[in-house]
């Protein structure tokens, strides 16, 4: 429909993301502001059954087409090329997870359409839509203006509850929209199941996290013992894991693990949100960094601003002696 | 193996960021400006693949405050051939950097055809798009980012990649050579160069400069305010030495009964 907010309607092996909802619960927000439609776009293979869990959005327009069975970003947004000039909407948000990663830029570069990466807010003002995103790791926000419709939306995972993009309802219309795709020049030829590491750190009560700022592997012993005083485990942010320090299935991030520990003690990790992303929903986050205005003291619960080396032998030190105490 | 590889400097995060007087840009003059992580890794990734298969490796960047230095170390590590689009007073959004970049692979000699190019997955700057994709789609060439591995068959005409997902899920894809690939993590950490091996390249190699060519395409998003994130739910600081703030965390964690 003319003017309506559409959502890029992930979905994997079966199940809609919540990315997705998240979306959408976004876009319910504009749609209400803007008094615009809410439509999802729906596109994969035979999967028309997964339609009746938008009903966030008053219509979903299912693309069906064997070239879709995998998110191949060009075939993608080829097909999502073709409904949004059909359909012409105000806005389309798509998630930025890292199984629609490109998919919106190109959509945006078919449309020839401004396109707003790192999104996590959108306001109305004066009828027009305005993009707030993060750039710079976390560190500071833009106020974006597009020029031109429809606006392409990168959304930041994060940014809005899943819950809120739900509806008990399916949505009151699902419509077939047929596409014309080329021959897709990627193939998926197979999914690597990730390998079970020694420990499953999402099923650890204490994490102590560390990043870039544990300076070196040796280093990373001190936070061994940390995690072995508190009776939990150690794992790490990306740069930790391209070095080689951890192993893969230590990773908390975006590509990796999502957490959700009692507490997760953020050793000089800057709080990059494809961190963020892994361990925001622990109970407790407590964050050690040089840093006074690293991104991770705004998602921490308690904060100090110290080298890590400095501080996790004195910690470790402290939290044996309360044990020992309390078994004295 | 021909490979190019697309590098773009960014704002160091570990300084201090300051926003400009404009109210809607860094203060560029203020800020230190490094190589953007994954395109160090794009960089690694085409040096091992020519170590392994032979070939060469062209490096193209637009002007930067310290991209010399990135450039000549490309070189040390490996590149053979550095080039640097000149003509440019601030780092302009993405999209303008992968039309400014495709323009020049497609205009300057021997660079195109090339068997792939190669750069980060994306950069904490990429507020209108990602670049690879831009690139791609602006070269008419295949696209796939996030990717951990890229190992080309023998006759070069496609490449097995890997992609990660979420929760370490990968993806093994096939695609087809030329593509212009975004690489997330190289197979090996990107390797140290000691600074006299740089000091060497900046005597004997030339990074080639070419004019931006002149593009009169409008912007399609416009930053109107930065600002620096409102803390919202900030951390409570607990200050002292680490003796006392360990006192006081202790204190914290056993309240919680997590002591």
């Amino acid at each position: 429909m003319p003017g309506s907010i559409l959502i890029f309607a992930e979905h994997f092996r079966g199940q809609v993301t919540e990315a997705t909802y998240e979306a959408l619960a976004l876009g319910r927000e504009l749609a209400g502001k803007l008094g615009a439609p809410l439509e999802a776009a729906l596109l994969g293979s035979e999967c028309r059954q997964l339609a009746a869990q938008l009903g966030a959005a008053s219509r979903v327009l299912y693309v069906n087409h064997p070239v879709l069975a995998d998110v191949i970003p060009e075939s993608h947004a080829e097909a999502l090329a073709q409904l949004v000039q059909a359909v012409s909407p105000k806005a389309v948000i798509v998630p930025l997870s890292n199984l629609s990663m490109g998919v919106g830029t190109l959509l945006g570069a078919c449309l020839k359409a401004p396109s707003v990466n790192f999104c996590v807010d959108l306001t109305v003002i004066d009828g027009s839509i305005q993009a707030k995103a993060i750039l710079y790791g976390g560190k500071m926000e833009a106020t974006v203006t597009p020029q031109g419709e429809p606006l392409i939306v990168g959304l930041w995972p994060g940014s809005r509850p899943p819950d809120a993009g739900r509806s008990p309802d399916p949505p009151a219309s699902v419509e077939d929209f047929a596409v014309t795709l080329s021959e897709p020049r990627i193939k998926l030829k197979s999914y690597i199941e990730p390998e079970a590491g020694d420990v499953d750190i999402r099923e650890q009560p204490v994490l102590v996290a560390v990043g870039r700022g544990i300076q070196s592997q040796d280093n990373i012993e001190l936070a061994e013992e940390l995690a072995a005083a508190l009776g939990g485990a150690v794992c790490g942010s990306r740069p930790v894991i391209d070095q080689g320090w951890l192993d893969l299935s230590r990773q908390v991030g975006k590509s990796g693990a999502t957490v959700k520990p009692k507490l997760y003690l953020a050793v000089g990790i800057s709080g990059a949100p494809e961190h963020v992303e892994g361990m925001r929903g622990a109970s407790l986050i407590v964050a050690v960094n040089t840093d006074p205005q690293a991104p991770i003291f705004r998602v921490a619960h308690y904060g100090v601003v110290a080298d890590a080396l400095d501080l996790l032998p004195a910690l470790t030190e402290a939290v044996r002696k309360r044990r020992a105490a309390a078994h004295a | 193996m021909k490979l190019i590889v697309l590098i773009k400097m960014v704002p160091d995060v570990v300084e201090e960021l300051v926003i400009g007087e404009d109210g809607k840009s860094l203060d560029i003059d203020a800020v230190r400006m490094t190589l953007n992580e994954s395109d160090d890794h794009a960089l690694e990734e085409a040096i091992l693949l020519k170590e392994r298969l032979g070939g060469t490796v062209t490096v193209v960047a637009l002007d930067s405050p310290e991209v010399d230095e990135a450039l000549y170390t490309a070189i040390a590590k490996g590149a053979d051939r550095v080039i640097k689009i000149t003509g440019i007073d601030l780092p302009p959004p993405t999209r303008e950097t992968a039309l400014l970049m495709a323009e020049v692979l497609r205009s300057q000699p021997g660079l195109l055809p090339a068997d792939a190019i190669l750069t980060g997955s994306q950069a904490i700057d990429d507020l209108d798009g990602l670049l690879a994709p831009l690139v791609a789609h602006e070269l008419g060439l295949p696209y796939l980012g996030i990717l951990t591995r890229i190992c080309p068959a023998e006759d070069l005409k496609s490449a097995t990649v890997l992609k990660e997902f979420a929760g370490g899920l990968r993806g093994e894809f096939e695609v087809p050579l030329p593509a212009v690939l975004g690489v997330q993590s190289a197979e090996k950490p990107p390797r140290y160069v000691p600074v006299a091996k740089v000091r060497a390249a900046m005597k004997s190699a030339q990074i080639e400069t070419v004019p931006a060519p002149a593009r009169g395409d409008r912007e399609l998003v416009c930053v109107s305010a930065m600002r620096i994130p409102e803390e919202a739910g900030a951390a409570e600081m607990l200050e002292g030495s680490p003796e006392e703030v360990s006192g006081k965390l202790c204190g914290v964690l056993a309240e919680r009964g997590l002591l």
